[in-house]
């Protein structure tokens, strides 16, 4: 076998007394996809960083075509052609698509002036690879799945001889995945090697050639992907049996014909129209289609954080005058969002800070003071029922890994003992195990009678927890697909409005 | 991206609040150090009247600071704070010479002050520009208001009736006025900030405005308020150096907000909304006062002072990044 392009040899990283990295080592051979995997908090990210250059890694060496190397800096990295697209996008929003594409081309160049004409015309032709988006539009003003698309094809750009994806199709649509899953098989028979992290099993295994396995910031294993499992590989991350990845569904005797949640013909005359929905006691009710097909701006004009302008919604069969998301609250209908940084938590305050946000109310005593004895015992309590892994209350949540802070985040949205919850895609980005414990909680809180409604872009999430899948296509309801009917091809099916059944299965195909 | 990779592993940092006391600790710690120092530099410093003045001396100003707090912790910031305690000065002062009773003025005075609050407060939530522009507006047409006002000249007030002087020259057992009155404004926001729940919602704002809207509350509103609270106390300020000055100068205040603001950040307030407390903001201006009284005592020339105080807000501000870049790793 030749020489790898790049190895790591016995890497070891600490932040502070916590060590990120303990003496992991792996190789990368010319012209493979490389998976890797681990939960969140195993090192993969730490890993990558310091493969592009952002961390130094304090013990241990890299080595590009055999000879130690030391990245100093990103800039170091790319002169190395070591290229990294970010998992979480890095653009300057007020420059043009053109512009963030050649960011990193424009500071090596020699002349002094940009030869805009050209720069649009390259821009142009690396973005029509990936998607016919207009590269003299502000980054700004695009959507989060193409400004992923614009990180991609910066990176494209960079002449690298290793190019690392971290979780890239986590904003993007199926059709959008499939496109990036040509151009990396493009580039690998152009014998640049690929280093991917993804979370989903399915792109691994269609994808990627070998799978290196990182649990606690410790090397597990790098196996052929041929050689393994999907379940293999979640027992070596997690280092514990799953033995069921989903929690079981609705039994028989657990329906109910009581009805939650009813929407009649709700509609904006914008992003979406004639919605209804009957949302059962005891069910989990799904929701699918790409992103951009209104789904989020739906879950948005139930709970009123978005203006409607026909519908109606019921609550136990009572019409529900909600005008502000303060009343849907009130009321008892609760909305997680899927941007948890964004608009989920407050990173900077504590547990209890946040778990308390949406009772303060009920947790206000005379003369408007908070009853903070109260708000511990909240705090506590949620912390215990969802098991969410801290040092104590009053951590910030920042502190807290991913899975955690989503846990905190329903946390939140569950201490107003709310009657329905929105959720918009609950497991995004978080590991395996913290995934598995939110479903089975869903599950629990749709046993005790709570109305969920989830809203999720991973067809195996929609399919292994809800009872029932609703999918949108183009701001309506394109079809219902009963526990019987649900499989990923029929939610495709729907989704991009693709009738024939041959195609469908072509594109499927395709995809897994 | 660093902090979300390692952050399972690292439950066991400093809370917030342990982190919090740790920073006034040692605020405390650093002022006593340099007390310590000056007596023996200074047989003036250790005395009753020098601790009296000093006190004095950042008392009112502290009032100001809790309002600016506030006002950074919600995300914003206020510029125009030394030209609105100039307002109400004059303006209070030019009414009592028209022959108003100098309670009345004064009162007139403070909600003058929470009207110019209502009105950056409209520009920042309903027109949408941002606190630092608004104010830095509001800054300049204030003291133009002050100028216009007095026409530029200095307002004698020797005639305010005793009653009226004893808030700023008057005493209680000893304890001066103004001194009960800042100890009393600083207990009772602080004590607010902590537990009162329409001052939780200003973290909430603070940190994550996205967030604090996805939790219902009126960020907005939120924000126009504490803006009216930021302009309502430096009024208050601005009536009690009246009645300790007994004069009005048109140019009173300037540069103060540059203090104001330097001690809050000192005390932990963060530019990026989020996060201070009241009791570290008055640290960092009692530490101020004492470098400032310091200096004085030990004959280092005016033009000195400035660059010393900026040169402490830079290395506080510089501790602060290192201590949360350690925290966050």
């Amino acid at each position: 076998m030749s020489e790898p392009v790049l190895s790591i040899r016995n890497v070891t990283k600490h932040f502070g007394a916590v060590k990120a990295l303990t003496n992991v080592s792996f190789g990368l051979e010319r012209g493979e996809v490389h998976a890797i995997c681990g939960e969140n908090g195993a090192g993969k990210s730490t890993l990558m960083n310091i493969i592009a250059g952002v961390l130094q890694p304090d013990e241990g060496e890299i080595l590009v075509d055999g000879e130690a190397v030391k990245i100093a800096s990103p800039s170091v990295a790319q002169s190395l052609g070591l290229g990294l697209v970010h998992q979480e996008i890095a653009l300057c929003p007020d420059a043009t698509v053109a512009e963030n594409i050649f960011m990193a081309a424009t500071s090596r160049q020699r002349s002094f002036l940009m030869n805009y004409r050209k720069l649009e015309r390259e821009a142009q032709k690396v973005m029509n690879r990936l998607a016919p988006i207009d590269v003299r539009r502000k980054v700004a003003d695009l959507s989060i799945s193409s400004q992923q698309l614009v990180e991609i094809a910066k990176a494209l750009t960079l002449d690298c001889r290793v190019l690392i994806f971290d979780e890239p199709t986590a904003a993007l649509t199926e059709a959008e995945t499939r496109i990036l899953f040509d151009i990396i098989r493009d580039l690998k028979a152009n014998g640049i090697s690929i280093i991917y992290i993804s979370h989903r099993m399915a792109e691994i295994f269609s994808l990627c050639d070998r799978v290196t396995i990182l649990r606690d910031g410790r090397y597990v294993c790098t196996e052929n992907i041929a050689g393994v499992t999907p379940d293999d590989i979640v027992r070596r991350m997690v280092g514990r049996e799953i033995t069921q990845l989903y929690p079981s569904k609705q039994r028989d005797d657990e329906v109910s014909g009581e009805t939650i949640l009813s929407v009649r013909s709700l509609g904006d005359r914008d992003r979406f129209h004639d919605i209804s929905i009957e949302l059962n006691k005891g069910e989990i009710l799904g929701i699918g289609g790409l992103i951009g097909s209104g789904r989020t701006e739906i879950a948005e004009g139930i709970c009123s954080l978005r203006a409607t302008t026909d519908g109606e919604v019921r609550l136990h069969g009572q019409v529900q005058t909600i005008k502000t998301y303060t009343d849907a609250v009130k009321a008892g209908i609760v909305y997680l969002s899927e941007d948890r940084k964004g608009s989920g938590v407050f990173l900077d305050l504590s547990i209890a800070q946040n778990i308390s946000v949406l009772n303060l109310k009920a947790l206000t005593g005379h003369m408007g003071l908070i009853d903070a004895a109260g708000e511990a015992r909240l705090a506590r309590d949620f912390a215990q029922r969802l098991n969410i892994r801290m040092g104590n209350i009053d951590t910030p949540v920042s502190s807290l890994s991913g899975g955690n802070q989503q846990k905190v985040a329903i946390a939140k949205q569950l201490a107003v003992q709310p009657k329905v919850i929105l959720m918009d895609e609950p497991t995004r980005g978080i590991d395996v195990g913290a995934k598995s414990e939110i479903h089975l909680l869903l599950r629990d809180l749709a046993r005790s009678g709570i109305g969920i409604i989830v809203i999720s872009s991973e067809l195996p999430e929609l399919l292994g927890l809800c009872d029932r899948v609703l999918v949108i296509r183009e701001g309506t309801i394109a079809g219902e697909l009963s526990a019987d009917e649900m499989s990923e091809e029929a939610v495709i099916r729907l989704a991009s409005g693709v009738t024939s059944k041959e195609q469908t299965r072509l594109a499927t195909d395709h995809a897994a | 991206m660093v902090a979300d990779t390692i952050g399972a592993s690292a439950t066991r940092a400093p809370s917030w609040r342990r982190l919090g006391s740790l920073r006034e600790a040692g605020l405390i710690a650093i002022i006593l150090a340099l007390c310590i120092a000056m007596s023996f530099a200074s047989p003036h410093f250790l005395t009753l009247g020098n601790f009296r003045a000093m006190l004095m001396s950042f008392s009112v100003e502290g009032i100001v600071v809790v309002g600016m707090t506030i006002l950074l912790i919600v995300g914003g910031i206020d510029l125009a704070v030394g030209s609105v305690v100039c307002f109400a000065m004059v303006l209070s002062g030019t009414l009592f010479l028209a022959g108003l009773d100098p309670w009345s003025a004064s009162l007139i005075g403070i909600l003058a002050s929470s009207l110019i609050g209502c009105i950056m407060g409209f520009f920042v939530t309903v027109v949408g520009l941002n606190h630092f522009i608004t104010s830095l507006a509001g800054m300049v047409i204030v003291r133009g208001l002050c100028l216009i006002i007095t026409k530029g000249t200095p307002l004698s007030l020797f005639t305010l009736p005793p009653a009226f002087k004893a808030i700023g020259q008057g005493s209680f057992h000893g304890v001066p006025y103004v001194i009960i009155i800042f100890v009393a404004v600083v207990v009772l926001f602080d004590f607010l900030l902590r537990r009162s729940t329409a001052l939780r919602k200003v973290f909430y704002t603070g940190s994550n405005e996205k967030a604090a809207l996805y939790s219902g509350i009126r960020t907005n509103q939120v924000k126009f308020w504490v803006t009216v609270l930021c302009s309502t106390l430096a009024g208050v300020a601005g009536v009690i150096y009246m009645s300790r000055f007994g004069a009005a100068t048109p140019t009173f205040g300037v540069g103060m907000e540059l203090n104001i603001i330097a001690a809050a950040v000192i005390g932990g307030a963060s530019l990026n909304g989020g996060s201070g407390t009241i009791l570290g903001a008055i640290l960092g201006i009692a530490l101020l006062s004492v470098v400032t009284s310091s200096l004085v005592l030990l004959n280092v020339s005016v033009y000195w002072q400035d660059m010393i105080k900026g040169c402490i807000l830079l290395g506080a501000v510089s501790i602060d990044h290192f201590l949360h870049k350690r925290k966050a790793s």
